[in-house]
């Protein structure tokens, strides 16, 4: 018993990452129907950073922290100008072969500058643990769930109670109609890649002290969170990180319980039970055509 | 410029349509037969890995670029074709028998696949797609019985009519050459009869398609079935020609190649898979002139312009680090990739085309006659 209780948190702890990373796709897709494949590489991109501000530069934790999530939301911005933007509108496949482009060319050029090594950041929640009787919850777990729970509910105010999260739906349901409505379109769409890309970074960052930072982190991971962004059902805030958190907790009680391999492709057989049962995923919305 | 006359739908769907393509193509092929004979064996065995490529990238177009299902799950298939390739030449099974096996088995799985799929659309059907490469790579690496495991698994060379075809001989060479254009004809062929036909029109828009009596669901299967086969074959030829297999070879990495290979030439015509390989195939050969020569010749350059002999050296040092930097390749894959979709989304075939037009049209050439529709409304979710 004690032994599932453990799994389920550091489970939960891990889908909590993917959910950010899933959070991130969800946003970008929501809002310009880009399904952005370097996700993953945003994210290992901003632990570079912060491991650059914190572990290089030697500045506080929560300054590099805030130090990398600025400028990977820059970054953001600047990849929607100048892959994303030229080709919006053009057949889905182009754009997802852009931002698989993208990503390859992230993942290179980290390696390169900062080599191949794992890299570690410190953090104040590196160490110590909680313990509630005889289970024992480390704090680096802990707080990648309580921002995950943060950031969602951060999020979810901002779409639906601000204008801005407003005009970030309408462009998204009819990018034309919006444009006709005096929405900002590209300039909100500028907006949302930056969330997203500061989304990322904050997961990439939250996650330094459990897998460490290296360049390939972003597409085992990135890969990873679509499985989530499916199950929750593409296009659906909360879905993503339900979605997120219940692949993490089915990853790890595979690794726990089912004999070795299974871990790694469990997500990938959730994820195409899902396509087949039930497409739309647990909390989205199905629409057909009509002709 | 050439005008032709066509009276019926016979001419319209000639795969020879006038004689420049008998020389043109007939020069090609004598090119390409007397090859090996006088190119080093390096560039031979180069060649002899286009051949490969192009054979899978023909059968990625035809899923792809004719039928509009994106798929990044082909070194799966590919896989599956060499690993029962090498499985069954352990019980001694001849070449052409296990050669027909792997490609209906790679088939069959491809049909299995293309069920599923049906109900999906774009992203969903990608995704789907990279997962079922995981799993099938998960597969290979676990049941060790069959795959041995991670510690992959050895190739004999083909026995053919009782003769040897080793890998690096003029032999292979002419198996896979052959095969291709055996491929490329093949699927011409089909391209042009109403399954063909029928895989256009589902690209374009399913919705007419079906309204139009297109069996739609049995066509996606059909073309999911016909691109798994083709790439079954070639990677039967693969598993020969690398003479072994492991299961690390067959990753996501692989199966971005092949999309590379379509998209670089242009998802719109059989010359683009052609086209494609050669470019991918020639980024190699292109690293290792960038890491030997270039660093050289910067250091030249700057030295013509009056640098200092300590500053020529730095420059050289500097210039030889970043062409041998581990992760060159892939931030040069990445960037193509890029790039191709931002300038040039019909790839080689299409530039081809549009330099062609430029000097038939000369001077009333437009721009925009190649120029792609935007669409804003449309929603692909809804589809």
């Amino acid at each position: 018993m004690l032994d599932f209780v453990q799994q389920l948190v550091s489970g939960i702890a891990l889908g909590c990452v993917y959910g950010l990373i899933a959070l991130g796709f969800v946003l970008v897709y929501k809002a310009t129907e880009v399904v952005n494949f370097a996700q993953g590489d945003l994210m290992m991109l901003g632990g570079f950073f912060a491991f650059t501000f914190i572990g290089m530069l030697g500045l506080n934790y929560w300054l590099g922290f805030a130090g990398a999530v600025i400028c990977m939301a820059l970054f953001g911005m600047l990849a929607e100008r100048v892959v994303v933007r030229p080709i919006l509108g053009y057949p889905q496949f182009s754009i997802i072969m852009a931002t698989i482009g993208l990503g390859y060319f992230l993942r290179s050029i980290a390696g390169m500058i900062w080599g191949t090594d794992d890299l570690k950041i410190e953090t104040p929640f590196s160490q110590g643990v909680l313990r509630i009787g005889s289970l024992v919850l480390a704090y680096d777990k802990l707080s990648v769930i309580a921002a995950t729970i943060i950031l969602c509910g951060l999020l979810y105010l901002f779409f639906n109670r601000t204008t801005l999260g407003t005009a970030m739906r309408a462009s998204s349901e009819n990018m034309l109609a919006a444009y006709y409505m005096g929405i900002p379109v590209k300039r909100v769409v500028s907006i949302v890649w930056a969330i997203s890309a500061a989304v990322a970074t904050a997961a990439g960052v939250l996650l330094a002290p459990i897998t460490f930072i290296h360049s390939n982190v972003g597409l085992v991971l990135g890969l990873k969170a679509f499985p989530a962004a499916v199950l929750g059902g593409f296009g659906s805030i909360p879905g993503a990180v339900v979605g997120g958190v219940l692949i993490g907790v089915i990853e790890s009680m595979a690794g726990f319980y089912l004999p070795q391999g299974w871990k790694d492709v469990a997500p990938y057989i959730v994820l195409l039970v899902v396509l087949l049962l039930k497409p739309e995923g647990l909390f989205g919305v199905h629409t057909r055509k009509k002709v | 410029m050439r005008f032709l006359f066509k009276t019926d739908y016979e001419d319209d769907i000639r795969l020879v349509p006038h004689s420049g393509y008998v020389i043109s193509y007939g020069v090609l092929l004598a090119v390409l037969a007397i090859a090996p004979f006088v190119l080093s064996s390096y560039i031979v065995s180069q060649l002899v890995f286009v051949c490969i490529y192009a054979t899978v990238g023909v059968g990625l177009m035809i899923l792809t670029g004719f039928t509009g299902q994106a798929s990044l799950g082909h070194a799966a298939f590919l896989a599956i074709g060499a690993y029962t390739a090498g499985f069954l030449q352990q019980y001694n099974v001849p070449f052409p028998v296990y050669f027909l096996a792997a490609g209906l088995l790679t088939g069959a799985i491809g049909a299995m696949v293309g069920f599923p799929a049906l109900r999906l659309q774009g992203i969903y059907l990608v995704i789907a797609t990279i997962s079922f490469a995981f799993i099938v790579e998960e597969i290979l690496a676990r049941w060790e019985s069959v795959t041995h495991g991670n510690e992959g698994m050895r190739v004999k060379t083909i026995q053919l009519l009782g003769t040897a075809v080793p890998r690096d001989s003029p032999g292979f060479y002419f198996l896979c050459l052959g095969f291709l254009i055996l491929t490329i004809l093949g699927t011409l062929n089909l391209l042009r009869s109403p399954t063909g036909r029928a895989f256009v029109a589902i690209r374009d828009s399913e919705t007419a398609a079906r309204s139009m009596g297109v069996n739609v669901s049995l066509y996606k299967v059909k073309s999911f079935a016909i691109s798994a086969a083709i790439t079954g074959f070639a990677g039967v030829l693969f598993a020969h020609k690398l003479s072994f297999i492991s299961p690390e070879m067959f990753t996501l990495q692989l199966s971005i190649e092949f999309i590379i290979v379509i998209l670089i030439g242009g998802t719109f015509s059989l010359h683009g898979a052609v086209l494609g390989a050669i470019f991918l195939v020639m980024i190699d050969p292109f690293l290792t002139y960038l890491k030997d020569d270039v660093p050289g010749m910067i250091a030249g350059v700057a030295a013509t312009f009056g640098a200092g002999k300590e500053a020529v050296a730095h420059i050289k040092d500097n210039a030889a680090a970043v062409a041998s930097a581990n992760g060159l390749k892939g931030a040069i894959y990445g960037l193509i990739i890029v790039l191709f979709v931002l300038f040039e989304p019909l790839g080689l075939y299409g530039r081809w085309l549009k330099i062609k037009l430029f000097f038939q049209l000369f001077p009333l050439y437009k721009r925009a006659t190649f120029k792609r529709q935007k669409i804003y409304v449309k929603s692909e979710r809804n589809r």
